[in-house]
């Protein structure tokens, strides 16, 4: 543990998407402590400020303090975020791995239908759960994670087909141990790895696709301090003070740079040979 | 190449589009109302909804109700919208196109930009221009495009007046009008695609550079300019073609948002405004139409990997 530490740090990337990711999370559990003020406080003489020592990134058009909604609003887009990266993980290594150890026909079936279902832009498939189930938070949530499990479930594949080739699997099929038994306890902890490194990468999509689902009006509603619906409310108002845009931007882009590297960086760690 | 390979190739389009068709059938009839309830609203008269679903069809059983779609899809029917009751088929092909037009600006661009990229960043592996490269590629990959749209807008149209904000003009009307209208939302779905692109060239061409054709070609005193264009590029490219297929799926999530922020009457923005009025007949056409161009931009770019690369022989 300590050594794949070492070897995480190591990396640049893997230094600095450690750091970004850690304060991150830093906010996301203190953000409510960290805020200076109530995030939904109105106030009609400060509005558009710009960043000053009491308003450290200014205020929005409500003069709301910017400050304070982006640490508060961290929770609704990154605790999000990563929740739907795991269900819709769980869901695609499942599909995965029972793909891969099943193999010839039932194995072909099942991927051709993960690539027929990938034939919908994960975009696409989000909005149509979405409507389908109304609008909130928590059906977003549904949405990524199905919109996620196809491509998570071509991933494992290929990784559970070598696990399979492996003498333990083969050992455990001697054994005569069930289907089910193999692919939970032998195949799927051996896989994890790899899942592990594509799933960070994957959260930083899915603040993305969260975002964009908060803006186009489908995921969080207003007043929540989700940082995609904080981009588009500003639209409207962009004009009269670009922090309101900005700063939220900024926010989304640093947690999808920090989860990215995090991820190179983990990769680069799990395999030393490359 | 063999005919089998083509069949085969044929055969798992025809297999996602009836996968696709299910899924989208399936989700029209789990929502709460149906389409009669829809239109003739919440109030109607318990008579006159059992009449329309009569001639609708929609006391078929489920199946059936499947089948008579699936047959009328089949003859080129998508059916008439809920919401201005003409057929929807024309309606989304000609969306189609105006949304084709932006998504092949946008690989034209891309092409010409990430490529160069990708190479200088390879050749100079470690210096500046490499990590100009990286740090532009996360940039890329970071930023959504409602993000990278919003900004160009506040940007390029409100602050510096060079371009107008949004809307769009056919290319027949005004051909400068058209081309200034395209130059933003083209940039913006560019930039993750470039993003993408220019690192995987570089990882490519990085790989390539290192095998043993190429130290031999240096070896036998081939300069490196002849090297890289005559022997490393040819290599390094034709995976391009794959990941560009690929990106496709991207693309047309990009080309959602971006055509709703520029108001581009493109298939994208039919279908989130079929989604927000709950137009059964126009999202079921939409998502098949959008499936069914990426399954088969993805078949075209395989044969043509296949063709340019001799030594992948399919069967």
């Amino acid at each position: 543990m300590i050594e794949f530490l070492k070897r995480l740090l190591g990396t640049p990337q893997g230094a600095l998407g450690l750091f970004i990711v850690l304060l991150i999370v830093a906010v996301v559990v203190f953000g409510p402590v960290i805020a200076t003020h109530d995030p939904e406080q109105m106030s009609i003489l400060s509005r558009y400020k710009a960043p000053s020592a009491s308003f450290w990134l200014g205020t929005d058009q409500y003069g709301r303090d910017i400050f304070s909604r982006l640490m508060i609003g961290a929770r609704a887009t990154v605790v999000m975020a990563v929740l739907a990266t795991i269900a819709g993980t769980l869901i695609g290594a499942l599909i995965g791995t029972t793909s891969a150890f099943l193999g010839g026909r039932a194995d072909e079936f099942i991927m051709r239908t993960v690539d027929a279902v990938m034939s919908i832009p994960s975009l696409l498939f989000a909005l149509l759960v979405v409507n389908l189930l109304g609008s909130s938070t928590v059906n977003a949530l549904v949405a990524v994670a199905i919109a996620f499990a196809p491509g998570m479930a071509r991933i494992t594949r290929s990784v559970a087909l070598s696990v399979r080739k492996q003498d333990y699997v083969n050992a455990a099929i001697a054994r005569g141990e069930s289907s089910a038994f193999i692919i939970r306890r032998e195949m799927l902890p051996n896989v994890i790895a790899p899942i592990i490194v594509e799933m960070t990468i994957r959260v930083a999509f899915a603040v993305m696709l969260f975002a964009t689902l908060s803006f186009l009006g489908l995921g969080a509603q207003p007043p929540a301090a989700e940082w995609g619906l904080m981009v588009s409310e500003a639209r409207q108002y962009m004009h009269l003070s670009a922090y309101i845009l900005i700063w939220p931007s900024v926010a989304i882009a640093i947690t999808a740079i920090g989860f990215n590297l995090l991820g190179d960086g983990l990769r680069d760690a799990l395999n030393p040979r490359t | 190449m063999s005919p089998n390979y083509l069949l085969k190739r044929l055969l798992m389009i025809v297999y996602t589009l009836f996968v696709v068709s299910l899924i989208v059938f399936a989700i029209t009839q789990v929502l709460p109302a149906d389409a009669a309830t829809m239109m003739l609203g919440e109030n109607a008269t318990p008579e006159a909804l059992s009449a329309l679903r009569q001639t609708m069809g929609l006391d078929a059983p489920i199946y059936m109700q499947y089948v008579h779609w699936l047959g009328h899809l089949l003859q080129g029917d998508f059916g008439h919208s809920l919401r201005t009751n003409q057929p929807v088929g024309p309606a989304m092909f000609a969306a189609l196109g105006r949304s084709l037009l932006l998504a092949l600006l946008s690989i034209g661009l891309m092409l010409v930009i990430a490529i160069p990229l990708g190479i200088i960043a390879a050749v100079r592996r470690g210096k500046v221009a490499d990590m100009l490269v990286s740090l532009v590629s996360y940039l890329g990959v970071a930023l959504p495009e409602f993000v990278t749209a919003t900004v160009a807008v506040l940007v390029l149209a409100d602050w510096l007046k060079w371009l107008p904000p949004t809307g769009y003009v056919p290319l027949t009307e005004d051909f400068f009008g058209a081309i200034a209208h395209l130059v933003l939302p083209v940039c913006v779905i560019s930039v993750i695609l470039i993003a993408h692109v220019s690192r995987m060239v570089r990882s490519e061409l990085v790989d390539v550079l290192h095998t043993d054709y190429i130290r031999a070609a240096r070896l036998k005193g081939v300069s490196g300019r002849t090297v890289l264009w005559r022997h490393a590029l040819r290599n390094a490219l034709l995976p391009t073609i794959t990941i560009v297929a690929l990106d496709v799926g991207y693309l047309l999530g990009g080309v959602i948002v971006v055509e709703e922020i520029f108001a581009i009457p493109g298939i994208g923005r039919e279908l989130i405004v079929a989604i927000q009025a709950r137009d059964l007949p126009a999202i079921q056409a939409g998502v098949l139409i959008m499936a069914a161009t990426y399954s088969i931009v993805n078949f075209v770019a395989d044969i043509l990997y296949a063709w340019l690369d001799k030594r992948i022989q399919y069967d």
